[in-house]
């Protein structure tokens, strides 16, 4: 039994826009799995449809073998989303949100009282407890939505972009919580703006553009596709001539740096020592972009587009 | 597990799940008492002040009583009505605003229970800001209770009604304009005259018939029963028709919740 099973779903909005037009996915329970797609591929809607927020014109979803047109309450109570846009009350306190969402899961107020004390301190959100949610900074406010979607403590759990706005260091601490939430059992999908945190994090992965799946499968298989890297090259020295690197692309973008570009089998101390023959000092490198999101440009067509994430 | 033991379950699962929001709609009720219980109080006092003993008295006798304690059930449930109407309205649209009904609708609470839950809600700051009122008209004047069931039935049904028929406006409120035009325009205008103020008696025929296509007027005559044992129509026809909005718009709530009205994309 798959954790999701999505068959043939179809949404067309009320204004005549078609976001999904018959997707079929499968994530396997205990997978940590990656959702991406450019803006508006249908993303959100997905995910609206898994967590009936959004009503769907075809097609089925099963979560945990729970049909959500006939078992829409089982289905639900095995789901904990992160939603995009803040939405908790802003005038409750931080623990009132949490108790009271384990409420409406049915959970008995002493378990929802002890459950909230053990996600907020997993969070580092203890201390603020008694703090009214419009308080918070941006970083605790999603970490209090992280909080509010496991105090049922869901079998999936899906976050749509859980780490928009959040700085680095607290952008790794929520890595951190959730990969140990998925290594107990959870299974998770993630939607993010940040591709390296998808290719860090996530085992398999399914990409959506137009509203349909475009590639599907294992985060290493979809990486292997990739066949070329472009790097940059930051010289000690400023060049005189151009750089001769015969079956590399090198393209010069000022007088102390060029892009290189390797295809997969090239050897990138092939490039170092015909530099030094020239003698031209390689002093930095660093990718000039990430590799997934560089292989994402190439499967939606759409280079030079903006990253996946947004509102879709 | 066994059939019975899963609607045990679920039925477990429920009521942790209404008592919650229960919970919720109280506590704001509370927290903002400033808004929600104090006003009707003063709004209250002051009406008892100017028709009950400024202008009451001059007025002499109605349906057998003085004024005041003619007017003093009327005032307690259109305080009733506008509380249970403006709660829920407020509350609702508010969630929805603020997109913390997300918090409700994806969990397993099930649609009718949502409605009914806001429903409870507007029923308590209903009952309470009628305790409000009842209390302030206690120090004005001596309230005679005629049937205590039949006064707790009618209070009860027309909290219901409104309770409803806020929620029924959140659904289609699209900004906090919205909220207010139905009590401005429609609901104050029947509460005034639906018979707080005075007997239907008094008005012209034409008017009078009027004023039976007012369901306010039912309301309040079957309340003012309970406590006085006087009514201007059948106490048995208002509480079919308190009834029978209850279950329509009861009905027409869920089927809103159902579809998605307001709600759902």
């Amino acid at each position: 039994m798959h954790a999701l099973s999505i068959r043939q779903l179809t949404k067309t909005y009320g204004n005549g826009v078609q976001a999904l037009k018959g997707i079929d996915l499968d994530v396997d329970q205990g997978d940590f799995f990656a959702l991406l797609g450019p803006n508006g591929a249908g993303k959100t809607t997905t995910i609206g449809i898994i967590t009936s927020l959004v009503n769907k014109s075809g097609g089925t979803v099963s979560v945990f073998g729970h049909d959500i047109d006939r078992d829409i309450g089982a289905a639900k109570s095995c789901i904990g989303i992160v939603p995009q846009e803040i939405n908790f009350n802003q005038f409750e306190s931080v623990e009132t949100i949490l108790v009271n969402q384990a409420g409406f899961y049915g959970i008995p107020r002493a378990l929802a009282r002890e459950r909230t004390e053990r996600y907020l301190k997993q969070l580092q959100l203890w201390e603020k407890r008694r703090a009214v949610a419009r308080s918070l900074s941006g970083g605790m406010k999603r970490r209090l939505m992280i909080a509010r979607a496991l105090v049922h403590e869901p079998r999936l759990l899906i976050l749509d972009e859980p780490t928009a706005g959040v700085d680095i260091e607290i952008r790794r601490t929520m890595w951190e919580f959730l990969r140990q939430t998925n290594e107990r059992g959870v299974t998770i999908i993630l939607t993010t703006h940040y591709l390296e945190e998808a290719e860090n994090l996530c085992r398999n992965v399914a990409i959506i553009d137009k509203g349909r799946i475009i590639e599907n499968d294992l985060m290493s298989n979809v990486l292997r596709k990739l066949q070329t890297e472009i790097f940059v090259l930051n010289l000690r020295e400023p060049l005189r001539g151009e750089p001769n690197l015969p079956g590399f692309g090198v393209t010069r973008v000022d007088d102390r740096t060029v892009e290189v570009e390797v295809s997969s089998g090239q050897s990138i101390n092939d490039i170092f020592i015909r530099l030094a023959a020239q003698g031209i000092d390689v002093v930095s490198m660093r990718n000039k972009v990430n590799r997934l999101e560089e292989l994402f440009m190439r499967l939606v067509g759409r280079a030079g587009a903006p990253a996946v994430g947004g509102q879709s | 597990m066994s059939g019975a033991d899963a609607v045990a379950s679920r039925a477990r699962t429920d009521w942790i799940g209404f008592r919650t929001m229960v919970l919720r709609e109280f506590s704001r009720i509370t927290r903002i008492w400033g808004q929600t219980l104090v006003p009707p109080g003063v709004t209250a006092t002051l009406y008892f002040i100017i028709f009950g003993s400024l202008i009451g008295t001059r007025i002499g006798k109605m349906g057998g009583y003085d004024y005041m304690q003619y007017i003093a059930p009327g005032l307690i449930m259109m305080s009733v009505i506008t509380n249970s109407y403006g709660n829920v309205v407020s509350s609702f649209f508010g969630a929805r605003f603020g997109k913390h009904i997300e918090e409700i609708l994806v969990s397993p609470l099930p649609n009718w229970l949502v409605v009914i839950g806001y429903m409870a809600g507007g029923i308590v700051r209903g009952l309470l800001v009628g305790l409000v009122v009842t209390a302030v008209a206690l120090f004005f004047t001596h309230l005679h209770v005629n049937n205590g069931p039949l006064i707790l039935a009618a209070v009860l049904l027309t909290s219901i009604v409104f309770s409803l028929g806020g929620f029924i406006n959140a659904v289609f409120a699209k900004n906090f304009d919205h909220i207010s035009w139905f009590p401005t325009f429609i609901l104050t205008p029947l509460t005034y005259l639906g018979g707080v103020f005075y007997s239907i008696e008094l008005l012209p025929p034409w008017a009078r018939a009027v004023s039976h296509a007012n369901p306010i007027l039912y309301m309040v005559n079957s309340f003012r029963y309970g406590f006085l044992g006087v009514s201007d129509v059948d106490v048995r026809l208002s509480f079919a028709i308190m009834s029978a909005f209850a279950v329509g718009l009861f009905g027409i709530a869920v089927w809103l919740m159902e579809k998605g009205v307001g709600i759902r994309e």
